[in-house]
């Protein structure tokens, strides 16, 4: 295959992998978006392979790798439950993460690379250090945050003191390095210095990650997500490859902008939340001494009780959060929406943007347990119909559902847009205890006239509620 | 030392109802009270004696042991004059006393130096005070009634029915005035399968009608009829006669009517005027809710049911008492609330606090002090609302689909001034070969924008591990590594180093390219209407 050949092979992989982002756009054209992609990548993989930068004493090798990542790869996708796939995205955005630094180092090693001038030898040696940079961050930051998702680690912040100076103190390390590393002639040096940078790097992406609390979970892993991306794409320019650019370039972007999708929910700044978990300001203690803080008694509700207010409502909203996932409610939840729907309920699920643990957990949690995508709304479609909701069950949610949010300036969720369940005419949380969510901000939701709490395992509790509903 | 709670029979004509039910005088015991009954005071409820002795009260043969002995009666309907003559000096009395239409009453009640709890003049709007609130359960049972009242003199069925014999059209039923009588009335015909139409002067419960299956009917006129407690009030001259036309079109359509209408110490308006009852088909039937204080229909014949012009009218002023376990049981629950307010120490004392709203409000007398009227008590809802008015938090609005509004120019003008400083840096810097990189770059970051933001954020997890077995496109850089036609004298390159680096670097890629692709492939299956 002529390198033209290859080229245009490599546009008509762009041009896949283009169309199956557009494909997302709607569940019914998803899946086809999937199949453009595998077409791209099997049209990329195999211009290369068999175009001119790959000799034929490579291919068995070639062949050998892949057939053994495949089978990792195809059996890791068969096994693992949708509860578990925050674990599964943060894993394989490692690999990315240790790849870009692997071929960072092998291109930088490899002498049989000639340049025409010296301008464009360092503008080589800085993509190659930036690409290993911003591979080594994405590693060890997506294995971090695979421990803290699976549970390996917890998922309290770790906040060491004056971060923000070893932070910067890092940034100032690695731009120095980088800097005696262009001036260097020595090959060893060189490797030396990208080694200690390499470390300075992956240190970072550890420190970064654990500085991270579990609830802004979703923002780290869609910025991870973005960073394989920017990783991809230094690579790309590394080695001078567009399509790898391109790619790189659409998965960063994608990335990013469910950062900020992520962040706007939580209406936190993207910064803040890179830079450590919350009451890290005075927030929570400006309400406490407000004294603006939810007294009250809150009124329990039993299983049963809640299976008849469920018969006897027209209308009712579900209101899942990362609880759901834990207690792997979801096949629960859906049996006893097909035993409401079968009796005349209108019943809809609400979902905040950043409930669960990455975007879109929750969507992919109920798909799982077959409930029809049409009937699980996204909060700003729905948030209008609580006044004329006559029950919503908020099953392991707890801050996106709190009214503090709009109703407490002093609040530091304040802003933060919120499912509006309190204005249902009577609204049910499932809660274990009454222990206040990951902000650490108690709930007034709780203590509203028009509130029940199921206090339980929602697993069992919704066992009981289906009991009840079934009887 | 604690209090002995009193609980007479009601002496009324036809009153069946007590003011306690054994179940809530087991409750009262609790609390710390000693109880005595009155002998056969549960009967016309169907209480017997023993089970109040089973309860733990003591019966006593007469009222006068009851009254001389009890330092807290509880009462349904308001004292004679002999009963209060028998009321022992400083005792409290519980009940209904209308003090607005028992002057002489109040008198006698000061003069024993006694302290009184009207429960109708709780302060209907503390929402604190609604477990307490009988004027509201007993309403809702009147209205209850009134439909089943309706229903044994209506000769038709209440629902629609297409039987083998030929259609039958559900019954028509018009309810006037939509307060607790009015709901409950509108729930019950609603569940028997009738067409239910009400109409109210407030405007805020048409929701509650709609919600309890029954139909609004608005009148054609502008004007806000809330009152104050709960109550409608009087409505001007042209408003009250736009009413009168949609109540004799109303009455004209309907099988069944039930009027509601009460104004606090006035007598009941007149709704129903003779002409509209004559428009009625035959056999319809009225139920006048209203009828003690005169009735909504100038036709009623308070506490008789009578026919006029072929229609049935009820106006019987005992339907409460019609259900006297159930009003017994719920008015006893009101007092087991009222009695903990009084005794939140739960020993068998109680304390009339007058910081205390609710409590205040229902205080008539206090020690033979005349506290009738209350003040109007403090409403802690509206100062919240107000707050909340005063800081109101924009949330940002829309997510998903693009930005709704658009950036500030102040910081688009940033970006702008950025984004230009960095293409001038690049462009004086770089050398041709890496700025078409560079473009490509700049191009597909936008791209990438463009397309990400119409994905919909249910997919947002299949959109993460698609992008991620996308950017497994990496491997790429790892083959070109692995084994590249080599160019002569190029005999010093590292190619075993390289080649492992790059063998391990394709297999890490391959898990993520086979397994993202699988996973997702996996995920978008399960996503069904």
């Amino acid at each position: 295959m002529t390198s033209s050949m290859a080229t245009v092979s490599y546009i008509g992989a762009t041009i896949l992998f283009i169309l199956s982002l557009g494909g997302l756009a709607h569940p019914e054209t998803a899946r086809r978006g999937n199949l453009f992609g595998i077409v791209g990548m099997g049209i990329a993989v195999l211009a290369t392979v068999f175009g001119p930068q790959v000799s034929l004493a490579g291919i068995p090798w070639i062949v050998i790798a892949l057939v053994i990542g495949a089978a990792v790869g195809l059996y890791a996708a068969k096994k693992v439950q949708m509860t578990q796939m925050p674990e599964l995205v943060a894993l394989m955005h490692s690999l990315v993460g240790l790849a870009a630094c692997l071929v960072g180092f092998a291109s930088y090693v490899d002498t049989s690379l000639v340049f025409p001038t010296a301008a464009e030898k360092s503008i080589h040696e800085v993509e190659i250090y930036i690409g290993i940079l911003i591979g080594a961050v994405t590693f060890s930051g997506s294995l971090i945050a695979f421990g803290k998702l699976s549970g390996k680690i917890g998922g309290k912040p770790l906040l060491l003191p004056a971060r923000h100076f070893l932070n910067l103190f890092g940034l100032v390390l690695v731009i120095l390095l980088g800097n005696w590393f262009l001036n260097t002639h020595s090959t060893g040096v060189g490797v030396t210095l990208l080694l200690v940078m390499t470390v300075i790097a992956l240190a970072f992406g550890v420190h970064m990650v654990m500085a991270i609390g579990g609830a802004d979970m979703p923002v780290v892993v869609s910025m991870l997500n973005s960073y394989s991306g920017w990783a991809a794409a230094a690579t790309g320019f590394m080695l001078g490859n567009d399509l790898l650019i391109v790619v790189g370039a659409l998965v960063g972007s994608s990335g990013a902008i469910l950062s900020y999708i992520m962040c706007r929910a939580m209406n936190r700044n993207f910064i803040s939340v890179i830079a450590g978990g919350f009451g890290s300001g005075g927030g929570a203690s400006v309400t406490a001494a407000d004294g603006s803080e939810p007294a009250g008694e809150v009124t329990s509700i039993s299983a049963v009780d809640t299976a008849d207010l469920l018969r006897d409502a027209k209308n009712v909203v579900i209101v899942p959060g990362y609880g759901m996932a834990v207690a792997q409610a979801q096949h629960v939840v859906c049996e006893i929406v097909n035993v409401l729907r079968g009796q005349g309920v209108a019943v809809r699920f609400a979902i905040h943007p950043v409930a669960g643990r990455m975007p879109g957990h929750m969507n992919v949690l109920l798909a799982e347990a077959k409930v029809p995508y049409d009937i699980v709304l996204e909060m700003d479609e729905i948030n209008e119909d609580f006044p004329d909701t006559d029950v919503a069950i908020v099953i392991g949610a707890n801050d996106i559902v709190n009214p503090a949010a709009q109703e407490d300036p002093a609040s530091p969720i304040a802003g933060m847009p919120v499912l509006e369940v309190w204005k249902a005419r009577t609204s049910i949380v499932m809660k274990r205890s009454m222990a206040s969510g990951y902000a650490g901000v108690d709930n007034p939701l709780f203590y509203k006239e028009n509130n029940r709490m199921l206090f339980g395992d929602a697993r069992k509790m919704l066992d009981e509620v289906l009991g009840a509903l079934s009887a | 030392m604690s209090l002995l709670i009193g609980i007479p029979k009601e002496t009324f004509a036809g009153e069946k109802r007590v003011a306690s039910v054994p179940e809530v005088v087991v409750k009262l015991v609790k609390l710390g009270f000693a109880v005595a009954v009155e002998s056969s005071a549960g009967e016309a409820a169907n209480f017997a004696d023993d089970d109040y002795r089973a309860a733990g009260a003591e019966v006593l043969p007469g009222a006068a042991d009851v009254w001389a002995r009890a330092d807290i009666v509880f009462k349904v309907r308001p004292p004679t004059l002999d009963e209060v003559g028998m009321l022992r000096e400083g005792a409290t009395l519980i009940g209904f006393v209308w003090p607005a239409q028992h002057p002489e009453l109040m008198e006698a009640l000061q003069a024993r130096k006694a302290t009184v709890l009207a429960i109708d003049c709780l302060p209907r709007q503390l929402s604190r005070a609604q477990k307490m609130d009988a004027l509201s359960s007993m309403a809702g049972i009147s209205g209850y009634r009134a439909v089943v009242e309706a229903a044994n003199a209506f000769g038709r069925f209440f629902n629609g029915q297409i039987t083998a014999a030929g259609k039958i059209p559900p019954a028509r039923v018009f309810i006037a005035g939509a307060g607790v009588a009015g709901l409950a009335a509108s729930g019950t015909a609603a569940n028997l399968g009738a067409v239910v139409r009400a109409n109210d002067t407030r405007a805020e419960v048409a929701d509650q009608v709609v919600s309890l299956g029954g139909e609004f009917v608005k009148v054609d006129y502008d004007e806000e009829g809330s009152g104050g407690g709960g109550y409608a009030k009087v409505m001007s001259e042209g408003f009250q006669a736009a009413q009168r036309a949609m109540y004799a079109r109303e009455a004209k359509d309907a099988d069944i009517v039930i009027t509601t209408a009460l104004i606090p110490g006035k007598p009941a308006p007149k709704l129903i005027t003779a002409e509209m009852v004559q428009s009625m088909k035959p056999g319809s039937v009225i139920v006048d809710l209203a009828a003690e204080q005169g009735g909504n229909c100038e036709l009623t014949v308070p506490g008789e049911a009578v026919v006029r012009h072929g229609v049935t009218i009820i106006g019987y002023t005992d339907l409460v008492s019609r259900l006297a376990r159930q009003s017994s049981t719920l008015y006893s629950n009101n007092l087991l609330r009222l009695t903990e307010e009084l005794c939140k120490a739960k020993d068998g004392n109680i304390v009339v606090n007058f910081e205390d709203d609710a409590i205040r409000g229902l205080t008539v007398v206090k020690e033979g002090e005349l506290t009738w009227p209350a003040p109007p008590p403090k409403l802690p809802a509206a100062s919240t609302k107000s707050k909340a008015s005063n800081a109101p938090i924009t949330a940002p609005k829309g997510h998903g689909h693009g930005a709704s509004e658009p950036m500030s120019v102040k910081s688009l003008a940033i970006v702008f001034g950025v984004g230009a400083l960095l293409f001038l840096l690049v462009g004086l810097y770089a050398p041709a070969s890496f700025l078409t990189h560079f473009t490509v770059f700049v191009l597909a970051c936008f791209v990438g924008y463009m397309v990400v933001w119409n994905v919909t954020p249910s997919l947002h997890t299949p959109l993460m591990s698609v992008t991620n077995a996308i950017s497994s496109i990496i491997a790429i850089g790892a083959l070109v590594q692995i084994a590249p036609p080599l160019a002569e004298g190029a005999t010093d390159r590292p190619g075993g180093l390289i080649g492992i680096l790059a063998f391990v670097a394709i297999t890490l890629t391959a898990v993520n390219m086979f397994g993202g692709f699988a996973v997702t492939r996996r995920m978008l299956a399960m996503f069904r209407k």
